[in-house]
């Protein structure tokens, strides 16, 4: 059914959908709507046989998610930022022991200095964690991604992260397609669990492996994700079979044919970049774009694929590998064989805006540097350097470049 | 696309406008987008929300820059933050005041835009009994640019709040409503 609502309402109403067993979550912004919803839907008893358990940090969120898959509960937790950080200790375990829990990141930058709006640092920090990371464009798709994240999670016995973007899509209003129960019971089976902990057929799940079992444990983890990589397309053509749309995937060309500037990005900085290259494209610019729907499992061969003809490739990105450069990117040149320059640009940090205007100067300019940050205030950075070189107890940083932004006198 | 911009204070329900405009407009067979400005959620202080509108899926994610229509719920903003900031020429403004344009040393836009103002505050107070002027406004805005019926602003509004408090706003809406086509 159609309907216009709040991004985050979606996805709780998705997740319901999916006839999760247990829930645990800890509030955090921009993460809150969708686990208040969901509170309110279990409440309603619009969930079935779902409990809701509210617990005191998101160390015991994904802790109770863990307890609750193992047993054979059907888990899901949502979180953000700080909080994703807070639980990174037990998301690898969640994915060592294979269970296959599903979580929403509402992105949002990590502080310090304490910022609540939106990029990719908090994902992107926990990339290797073993998760499977799927990033949704529109609300459509991140509550589409939920119903096909559920499905990836229990065939695979692996954890599922779906990452939307925090406010720009989680508190927008928009229409989406909401399924009907029907339609996702037939897309998504119960809960068939590879593991499970029965009183009645004892195991133990989490035992001490040595080094004479650790690599090919860890192995197995890869093969699992490698796996993913072979079965993630035919889900998705299954979901466009059933529901009718395209959703996740691995990865998704836009006006490639012809192109020798890609454009490559996540998330629903996609839809800013589509229209901007719809006006460069109309002004006989040869540009395209590659959004990434899957990041972990990392889809070389796909990337690999669709950058093929590429002449130059630019990888538009919201983190910052502080000391690197672009996280995005790096993964990106693993998939590039031939020689091709790669331009990483920095953008929406925190949640500053990016706007078609600040893109096309970027994707018009034939000199970029190898990493550009999208309209850098460089002449700000440059008055707190230069002060920093001056006066030894220069003080805080992020207070300075505040201080200097609005032109208040230096302490 | 139709770009709107509704700026206000924590408090007045800016953001709650915005996303009933999406909602009268989607009941309208349209597309439709509203977000906020995510800034500082605090009471009192200046708040924005932006409303898209199109015949089309809408994929941009920028902030309105360039609105078509301004909806202003608090005219003390006028003072504090560059409120008319990039709106299109001949676009429309709509401000929640008891005084006129020239009371409000706005005299000059009048001739180079479409401009109207709705006593919101007051009719909300009436019709509510709380100083939220934004389905009031809303009311005025189905008016004055006839971008959206005012049937589909009282079904969004009807469907973002219950009982009183929808039929008291529903019914602020409609004297806004009267109000800017008598002006």
């Amino acid at each position: 059914m159609l309907k216009q609502t709040e991004g985050s309402h979606a996805v709780a109403e998705a997740v319901a959908l999916c006839r999760p067993e247990v829930i645990c979550a800890y509030p955090i912004s921009p993460q809150t709507h969708i686990v208040e919803a969901l509170g309110e839907l279990v409440a309603e008893g619009a969930v079935g046989r779902c409990e809701f358990i509210n617990v005191e940090s998101e160390f015991a969120a994904m802790s109770v998610a863990i307890g609750a898959s193992a047993a054979g509960a059907r888990a899901y937790t949502a979180t953000a930022s700080q909080g994703l950080l807070y639980m990174a200790e037990a998301l690898f375990n969640a994915s060592g022991l294979g269970l296959p829990i599903v979580m929403t990141v509402a992105n949002r930058a990590i502080g310090a200095p304490i910022n609540i709006w939106n990029d990719h640092t908090d994902s992107m920090s926990q990339r290797d964690c073993g998760w499977i990371q799927l990033f949704a464009e529109t609300n459509q798709e991140a509550l589409d991604l939920h119903i096909q994240a559920f499905r990836l999670a229990e065939e695979l016995s692996l954890p599922v992260m779906v990452c939307m973007d925090g406010f720009i899509l989680t508190h927008a209003y928009e229409r989406v397609d909401m399924p009907t129960q029907e339609q996702v019971d037939a897309y998504l089976p119960p809960f068939s669990p590879r593991q499970i902990l029965d009183p009645g057929e004892p195991v133990s799940i989490g035992a001490m492996v040595g080094p004479e079992a650790f690599t090919e444990v860890r192995y197995l983890a890869h093969a699992k994700q490698m796996q993913a990589l072979e079965l993630i397309p035919g889900w998705a053509d299954e979901f466009r079979n059933a529901f009718g749309r395209e959703a996740g995937g691995l990865v998704r060309p836009y006006r490639t044919e012809g192109a020798d500037t890609i454009v490559v990005a996540l998330g629903s900085v996609l839809g800013t970049i589509k229209d901007t290259i719809d006006e460069m494209r109309g002004r006989g610019a040869r540009i395209g774009a590659l959004g990434i729907a899957c990041f972990r499992p990392w889809p070389l061969a796909a990337v690999q694929r669709a950058l093929a003809s590429a002449k130059r490739v630019i990888v538009l990105e919201k983190s910052l590998a502080v000391g690197l450069g672009g996280i995005v990117s790096t993964n990106v040149r693993t998939a590039l064989e031939r020689a091709v320059p790669v331009h990483t640009v920095i953008a929406g940090l925190g949640g500053r805006p990016i706007t078609r205007a600040s893109l096309s100067s970027v994707f018009d300019s034939e000199s970029l540097e190898p990493t550009t940050f999208l309209d850098l205030d460089r002449a700000l950075v440059d008055r707190v350097l230069a002060r920093e070189s001056e006066v030894r107890r220069s003080g805080p940083r992020a207070e300075n470049i505040l201080r200097e932004k609005h032109g208040l006198p230096t302490r | 696309m139709y770009q709107i911009r509704i700026h206000g204070r924590g408090g007045q329900g800016v953001v709650t406008a915005a996303e009933m405009l999406s909602i009268a407009a989607f009941r309208e067979g349209k597309h439709a987008q509203a977000f906020p400005s995510f800034g500082s959620e605090r009471t009192g202080a200046p708040v924005v929300a932006y409303c898209r509108i199109d015949d089309k899926e809408i994929r941009l994610r920028e902030p309105v820059m360039q609105p078509d229509a301004l909806l202003i719920q608090d005219p003390t903003l006028l003072h504090q933050v560059d409120v008319f900031a990039g709106l299109a020429p001949g676009g429309t403004i709509l401000i929640n005041t008891t005084r006129s344009f020239e009371d409000l040393g706005l005299k000059e836009l009048v001739h180079r835009f479409r401009t109207c103002t709705v006593p919101a505050t007051d009719l909300a107070l009436k019709h509510v009994g709380r100083p939220v002027p934004n389905a009031a406004l809303l009311g005025g805005f189905s008016a004055l640019s006839r971008q959206i019926s005012l049937a589909s602003v009282t079904a969004a509004i009807g469907e973002k709040f219950s009982g009183k408090v929808a039929a008291g706003n529903i019914a602020a809406a409609r004297e806004a409503f009267l109000h800017v086509e008598a002006n």
